[in-house]
């Protein structure tokens, strides 16, 4: 994370679409009389995905005055969460999750093709398609390492696929959402089986296992002195 | 009530107190600086770690944990807490470091330095070196309005001023953007502040990232005598401290007066300070041949002598202005009656209320701590917002406690707070249609001078007075009827009757060329016509010096050690901080001087001689800092008819400029600019 600004660049005015317009009334109406400002993450994030998933100085000050709340307080909130993209990140917004899973399982090479392909965090590429950032935990760790395009997961990444799958999205080919591999869903990877079939995982013997072990090593370093 | 144990010590304290408090009342010292007794509760600086027992097993922010958490010992002994054992100590020294890691070491050049709660809890919980290696954050410093001046270095996010702007002040002026390392205190994309109280910010600020920008780099806080005082710039009085070095006003700050302004002050009190040194008058002037000349005492009051020995008694009259203290009216008003002239009054503004009418017609009758027990409020022809901010707070502090129903006739503006809007003008003002809901007990009528500063002014106070009678704002105990007034002066010389007496006229029919010899003090919000000969006595050059004939260089009010009633009648006594400059006097010891040449000399050679004078006369004036109770009504029946339909507009359009000292003053005049291009803006 670093300090984060509104971009330079900015559209003189926003307005919600009128889908998306009716959509916040609800979304507002949700809400007591008196409260409607719990409604400003919602809100910021429609307004966000309906102007190319970045927020313009004008989305913010339009979702304040639809909530009555001062200014501030919605900047307060946009610029809180990394969530919000502040400045145009290209038609696909690339976020990297570099968290201790997915780290351990590569995370870093990822992060190498995005550099290669896409250049440095959180500008948008030559083309105009695709802007990546580094952010934490995106709770897809099971499939890791993954990233997030716009809206959507893409998981179980190499080097190779996530190549693949970033030449198809340029092209404008369709590509297959959720994990690269051939696994469905958190199901075990095709061809390693079920897990967590071993029968000491459930009958108690592995309680305290741990302590034990703890014990044994200290018992054999002091042996080793001696 | 509960029983608890601070430091060994019982206390007794309600269940609803903080730690915090309950340790503070027990005696022990608690460093802080994210709690504030008149903000929310924070908890976010962590300084004013406890032990407890009979809690968390650790040390507790004892600001955002109360009395009634905390569980009594295993045999039925009252929760204990410490506040000065090793652990408390280390827990403080701890987060001292932490705050310490990123705050600059510039107390050398910073001018919170000497009165800084950072350095001073420093030296009771800091280390003497530091074991941090790694680059310190730097934030850059952000421009939020021409009073107060940012070093976001030091800040170490209380959040004070962002919760006093959204609280107090009621604008969310303030906010922090981003969050953790980068998290900053700003405004709105770095626009200027709004409130009319932002100024407090930099006194709630307990390091030194806000501060006041027009005293940047002129003074230190331990080289200021400090003198209490009251304020002028509205009729709230607020209390006020002012700083100066050697004969310079340098500063001045709120002090604490519950009553009244609890610990807030508007902009305009605490920084008209350059006023006081510019556009002075420091000698007396003569007018000749059309053009101002500088002059000594003696000629001018020679010069006064001669006209006012031509003109008949009737012909002369006596104009008091909105900054003078009940001394100088007084003393006015007994050369008036020496002269022998009907002509007095003290209403520049064209306002109706005399005290023909009983003292309870023009006072602020619930008083302003009584805001604080009323449940319904009906304000009519006022924006208390400009025309007593300090007030306003106090309202809005009420509002936001909830059940508490305000209606508006008069202008629509942002008070800060939701009210009804009912309607412009006097057909409004309805008895059967603005009363208050039927479950309230002590419903509020505040009327403004702009309701009673017109032709039919006195039609509007007894219709006021019938609303308020009709909607039981008058009754029993209670009296609710509340006029806030806009000008220092005005309920003190009310109270001292100068107003046209029998057979007198008022202050406009003198300023249309009523009277043929003018005594104006320090009336400058009046148009005085051509043809009577002014003299004017004031501080400043401004619109009634320029139409003097004779000026009389006068004191300002940190000059001149002065009574002040403030709107509710609280009776206060301003000290004298500084000199007048040049020759510029005392204004009564001129008055004095005066009345000796006009051969009718004043009973009085010394304040002290003028203020036993003055609490035989007026007994009430002895009462310092309190209320005189039973102000009374006296009839005015037959005066509420009125069919005039003019909109009732505020008394203040301006309220960075209502008074000469703060036409003088260029911090005022850049906040004007400010406040007027934003209402630009909001029109377009």
């Amino acid at each position: 994370m670093s300090v984060r600004r509104l971009a330079e660049k900015q559209p003189a005015t926003f307005a919600f679409t009128p889908e998306n317009e009716a959509w916040a009334r609800l979304e507002i109406a949700k809400y007591p009389d008196g409260r409607q400002a719990s409604a400003v993450i919602p809100l910021l994030w429609r307004a966000m995905a309906q102007h190319d998933y970045w927020l313009p100085k004008a989305a913010i000050e339009k979702v304040a005055d639809m909530l009555g709340m001062p200014h501030i307080r919605a900047l307060e909130i946009a610029t809180f969460y990394s969530m919000f993209n502040l400045e145009p990140v290209g038609k696909y917004c690339v976020q990297l999750c570099g968290t201790t899973p997915c780290m351990l399982r590569g995370a870093q090479d990822i992060a190498a093709v995005c550099k290669e392909r896409i250049g440095e965090q959180r500008h948008v590429s030559a083309d105009g398609l695709f802007a990546w950032a580094e952010v934490e935990c995106l709770g897809a760790c099971c499939n890791a390492p993954m990233v997030q395009i716009n809206d959507d997961y893409y998981e179980d990444l190499t080097p190779e696929n996530f190549r693949t799958l970033l030449d198809d999205l340029a092209a404008g080919r369709p590509a297959k959402k959720g994990s690269q591999i051939q696994r469905i869903s958190s199901e075990p990877e095709p061809g390693k089986g079920p897990t967590l079939l071993d029968p000491a995982l459930y009958d108690g013997s592995l309680v305290g296992a741990f302590n034990q072990r703890v014990a044994e090593s200290i018992a054999a370093s002091k042996q080793a002195k001696n | 009530m509960t029983k608890v144990s601070v430091d060994g010590k019982i206390i007794d304290v309600p269940a609803d107190y903080t730690l915090l408090q309950a340790c503070e009342e027990a005696g022990a010292e608690i460093p802080r600086f994210c709690f504030h007794e008149r903000l929310s509760i924070a908890g976010n600086c962590r300084m004013c770690l406890i032990e407890v027992k009979g809690g968390p097993p650790k040390p507790q922010a004892s600001c955002a944990m109360s009395v009634r958490d905390l569980r009594p010992g295993p045999n039925g002994e009252p929760p204990a807490m410490f506040t000065n054992t090793p652990m408390v100590k280390k827990a403080r020294e701890g987060v001292m470091e932490f705050l310490l890691i990123n705050h600059p070491l510039d107390c050398p050049i910073c001018d919170q330095g000497g009165e800084c709660d950072l350095q001073d809890q420093a030296m009771a919980f800091g280390v003497d070196s530091s074991r941090y290696g790694e680059s310190k954050r730097a934030v850059e410093d952000k421009y939020i309005g021409p009073l107060v001046k940012t070093s976001m270095n030091r800040c170490i996010h209380c959040t004070r001023c962002v919760r006093f702007t959204a609280e107090v002040a009621g604008t969310g002026d303030m906010g922090a953007i981003g969050r953790g390392e980068d998290m900053e205190i700003t405004t709105y994309l770095e626009s200027a502040m709004e409130s009319e109280l932002q100024g407090n910010v930099t006194d709630l600020c307990p390091v030194g990232a806000l501060l006041p920008a027009p005293q940047s780099f002129r003074a230190r806080s331990w080289e200021l005598q400090k003198t209490q005082s009251i304020d002028v710039m509205d009729a709230v009085g607020s209390a006020i401290r002012i700083d100066t070095r050697g004969r310079e006003v340098m500063r001045i700050l709120p002090r604490i007066n519950e009553a009244v302004n609890e610990e807030w002050i508007s902009d305009k009190t605490r920084q008209i300070v350059d006023g006081l040194r510019t556009q002075r008058l420091d000698r007396p002037y003569l007018r000749e041949n059309g053009r101002l000349r500088a002059a000594t005492w003696q000629e001018a009051f020679a010069a006064i002598a001669a006209k006012v020995k031509a003109a008949p008694p009737d012909k002369i009259g006596a104009i008091v202005g909105d900054l003078a203290s009940v001394e100088e009216i007084y003393a006015l008003k007994n050369l008036m009656r020496a002269i022998g002239t009907p002509n007095i009054d003290c209403r520049q503004d064209g306002s109706k209320l005399h005290p023909k009418f009983g003292r309870a017609s023009y006072l602020f009758n619930a008083s302003i701590a009584g805001i604080d027990d009323a449940d319904a409020l009906l304000i009519v022809g006022s924006n208390p917002r400009r025309e007593a901010p300090v007030l306003n707070a106090r309202i809005r502090k009420r509002w936001l406690r909830g059940n508490f129903p305000i209606g508006v006739i008069g202008e629509q503006a942002d008070l800060t707070y939701a009210y009804r809007y009912i309607g412009a003008g006097l057909e409004s003002l309805d008895p059967a249609a603005v009363k208050p809901p039927e479950s309230c007990k002590k419903p509020m009528l505040l009327i403004g001078q702009g309701a009673l500063a017109r032709a039919d002014g006195a039609a509007v106070l007894a219709r006021a007075m019938d609303v308020a009678k009709a909607g039981r704002a008058i009754a029993g105990d209670w009296n609710g009827f509340s006029v806030l007034h806009t000008a220092a002066s005005r309920v003190g010389a009310l109270d001292l009757g100068f107003a046209p007496a029998e057979g007198g006229i008022d202050a406009l029919a003198m300023a249309r060329g009523g009277v043929d010899v003018l005594f104006n003090l320090g009336a400058d919000e009046i148009e005085i016509a051509s043809g009577a000969f002014v003299i004017y006595q004031g501080s400043h050059g401004d619109l009634g010096a320029h139409r003097a004939d004779v000026i009389l260089p006068g004191a300002a009010y940190t000059e001149k050690s002065g009574t002040f009633v403030n709107t509710e009648g609280r009776v206060q006594l301003g000290e004298r901080a500084a000199f007048p400059p040049g020759a510029a006097r005392e204004d009564w010891a001129i008055l004095r001087a005066l009345s000796d040449a006009l051969g009718c000399k004043l009973p009085f050679n010394s304040l002290n001689a003028l203020r036993v004078a003055l609490y035989r006369d007026y007994p009430h004036f002895a009462m310092i800092d309190q209320i005189a109770p039973g102000a009374k009504f006296e009839s005015m029946d037959g005066l509420a008819a009125s069919a005039d339909k003019t909109p009732f507009k505020s008394a203040v359009s301006d309220f960075y400029l209502t008074n000469p000292i703060a036409r003088a003053s260029a911090v005022m005049a850049e906040c004007s600019a400010l406040a007027l291009g934003r209402a630009r803006q909001a029109a377009e």
